[in-house]
């Protein structure tokens, strides 16, 4: 099958830098052939060769799950591009960038392109980056839900304006921002390389794992217990056996449904049973991408550990909830254990 | 299509993904694509058991939720097993609920 063309999703809040940061990644001859969605045109120009303008029109409204949550006009303008690229209308492009608006929960651009049954062909999510602001960055996140999931949400966290705020407040917001998603990458502005929005989250290279579970229970930076973040937290799960798949499939689709506006984050490395790599699974609220065969493991404990980012939803519970699932998977699929495998009949 | 809302093809899951270079999934070939979604329902009524809703496969293409009184639902995708059990069962499947999981743990 042809590689779908990797979209690399642009959010952070109102003012935090992301038009400068595209403007200048966007001069890297690595990005040359990307074509580029803003949502609104920023009092910083761009000038780049393909750029289009999302007109914000169309919303169908979310009613439970994630084909509902479908932005028509992102989904329109994805099909244009592709349509107008197929025909030769549009120079080649390799790479889509969307810009979204400032106060975006991004969800809902990456359930449209994961699951509209064109797009979902032809375009896959590289990544999402997210834009914060070292200035205004810790008030945003501590007043505003819209910068928290924006956060959550990403796979690179680009600080901006770190010239205009001390180190000790920069220092502050990346305590902060690693309290809140541990598994993004942090990248001061000034230093983001075209690399930062080439890699693709779905790699999820061997080092973005690793001490991921130190800032389990790490309450050191609550400084705001009245605010929007307080009651945010990330945690890990550690399993030490195998988890069956299956359960987990299903337990991680009842968890989401029931709870997925409260968990802004799922991302987990799993020693599935009967495989010898481990399966990378990661979600974005109800939406959960296809989950990657890693090619090995990044340390020899061979632990299965996922990372939840949720808005008080309580950890021990989520702990208890899997474990529960993966015995019963025990008992329910238990001619997988015993080695019958090949005499189950499948109905 | 979506049950909920009327998008069209709308049938996939990703514990069934479409297999690609880089992709875990057992939707590969049509024992193992078979194998697991046997597996899948099984493991699916084991967990709709306390609440006395059973589902199974249709054609391969769809799914049916059944309840005692003989109410059935199709629907499509298997994102949207939890969404149409709640409605049948009429209250929440909820994984963090105390008093559902112990009913599982009775199961096992």
């Amino acid at each position: 099958m042809k590689d779908a063309t990797p979209i690399n999703l642009l959010t952070g809040f109102l003012g935090s830098g992301k038009t400068t940061l595209l403007q200048r990644l966007l001069t890297d001859p690595a990005m040359a052939s990307a074509a580029v969605l803003i949502n609104e045109f920023g009092e910083v120009g761009l000038d780049h060769h393909l750029l289009d303008r999302i007109d914000d029109n169309v919303v169908l409204m979310k009613s439970g799950c994630i084909c509902c949550t479908v932005r028509g006009e992102i989904a329109d303008a994805l099909l244009g591009l592709h349509s107008q690229r197929a025909r030769g209308e549009i120079p080649w492009f390799d790479r889509v960038v969307i810009e979204t608006t400032g106060l975006a929960d991004p969800f809902p651009a990456l359930s449209t392109i994961q699951s509209h049954p064109v797009l979902r062909s032809h375009f896959s999510i590289a990544n999402v980056v997210t834009t914060v602001d070292a200035v205004n960055g810790q008030n945003q996140l501590a007043d505003r839900l819209e910068a928290v999931r924006q956060v959550g949400a990403a796979d690179v966290v680009v600080i901006t304006k770190t010239d205009l705020a001390d180190e000790a407040r920069t220092a502050d917001l990346r305590a902060a921002l690693t309290r809140l998603n541990p598994t993004a990458r942090q990248v001061i502005a000034a230093e983001a390389a075209s690399d930062d929005f080439i890699a693709s989250s779905t790699a999820l290279r061997a080092e973005g794992w690793e001490g991921h579970a130190a800032h389990d229970h790490d309450h050191h930076h609550h400084h705001h217990h009245d605010t929007a973040d307080a009651k945010i937290r990330s945690f890990a799960i550690t399993v030490d056996g195998p988890v069956d798949w299956t359960a987990f499939g299903v337990w991680l689709t009842m968890l989401l449904n029931r709870h997925g506006d409260r968990i802004f984050r799922v991302k987990g490395i799993l020693n599935v049973a009967g495989e010898d790599r481990p399966v990378a699974v990661h979600g974005v609220q109800r939406l959960v991408h296809a989950p990657v065969h890693m090619s090995g493991w990044p340390d020899a404990s061979r632990q299965s550990r996922i990372v939840f980012i949720v808005d008080d939803l309580d950890p021990a519970r989520i702990e208890a909830s899997f474990h529960v699932f993966n015995r019963l998977s025990e008992k329910v699929l238990s001619h997988r254990a015993s080695g019958c495998l090949e005499g189950a009949t499948p109905r | 299509m979506c049950s909920l809302c009327g998008i069209l093809g709308c049938d996939d899951h990703w514990t069934s993904a479409v297999a690609r270079p880089g992709v875990y999934t057992r939707n590969t070939d049509r024992l193992s694509r078979r194998r697991e979604a046997a597996d899948r329902m099984k493991f699916a009524n084991a967990v709709l058991s306390p609440r006395r809703i059973s589902v199974s496969e249709w054609q391969g293409t769809s799914y049916v939720l059944s309840n005692p009184t003989g109410r059935t639902q199709i629907f499509d995708s298997l994102a949207h097993l939890w969404p149409e059990a709640e409605t049948m069962a009429g209250r929440e499947f909820d994984p963090l609920d105390p008093i559902y999981l112990e009913q599982l743990k009775a199961l096992s």
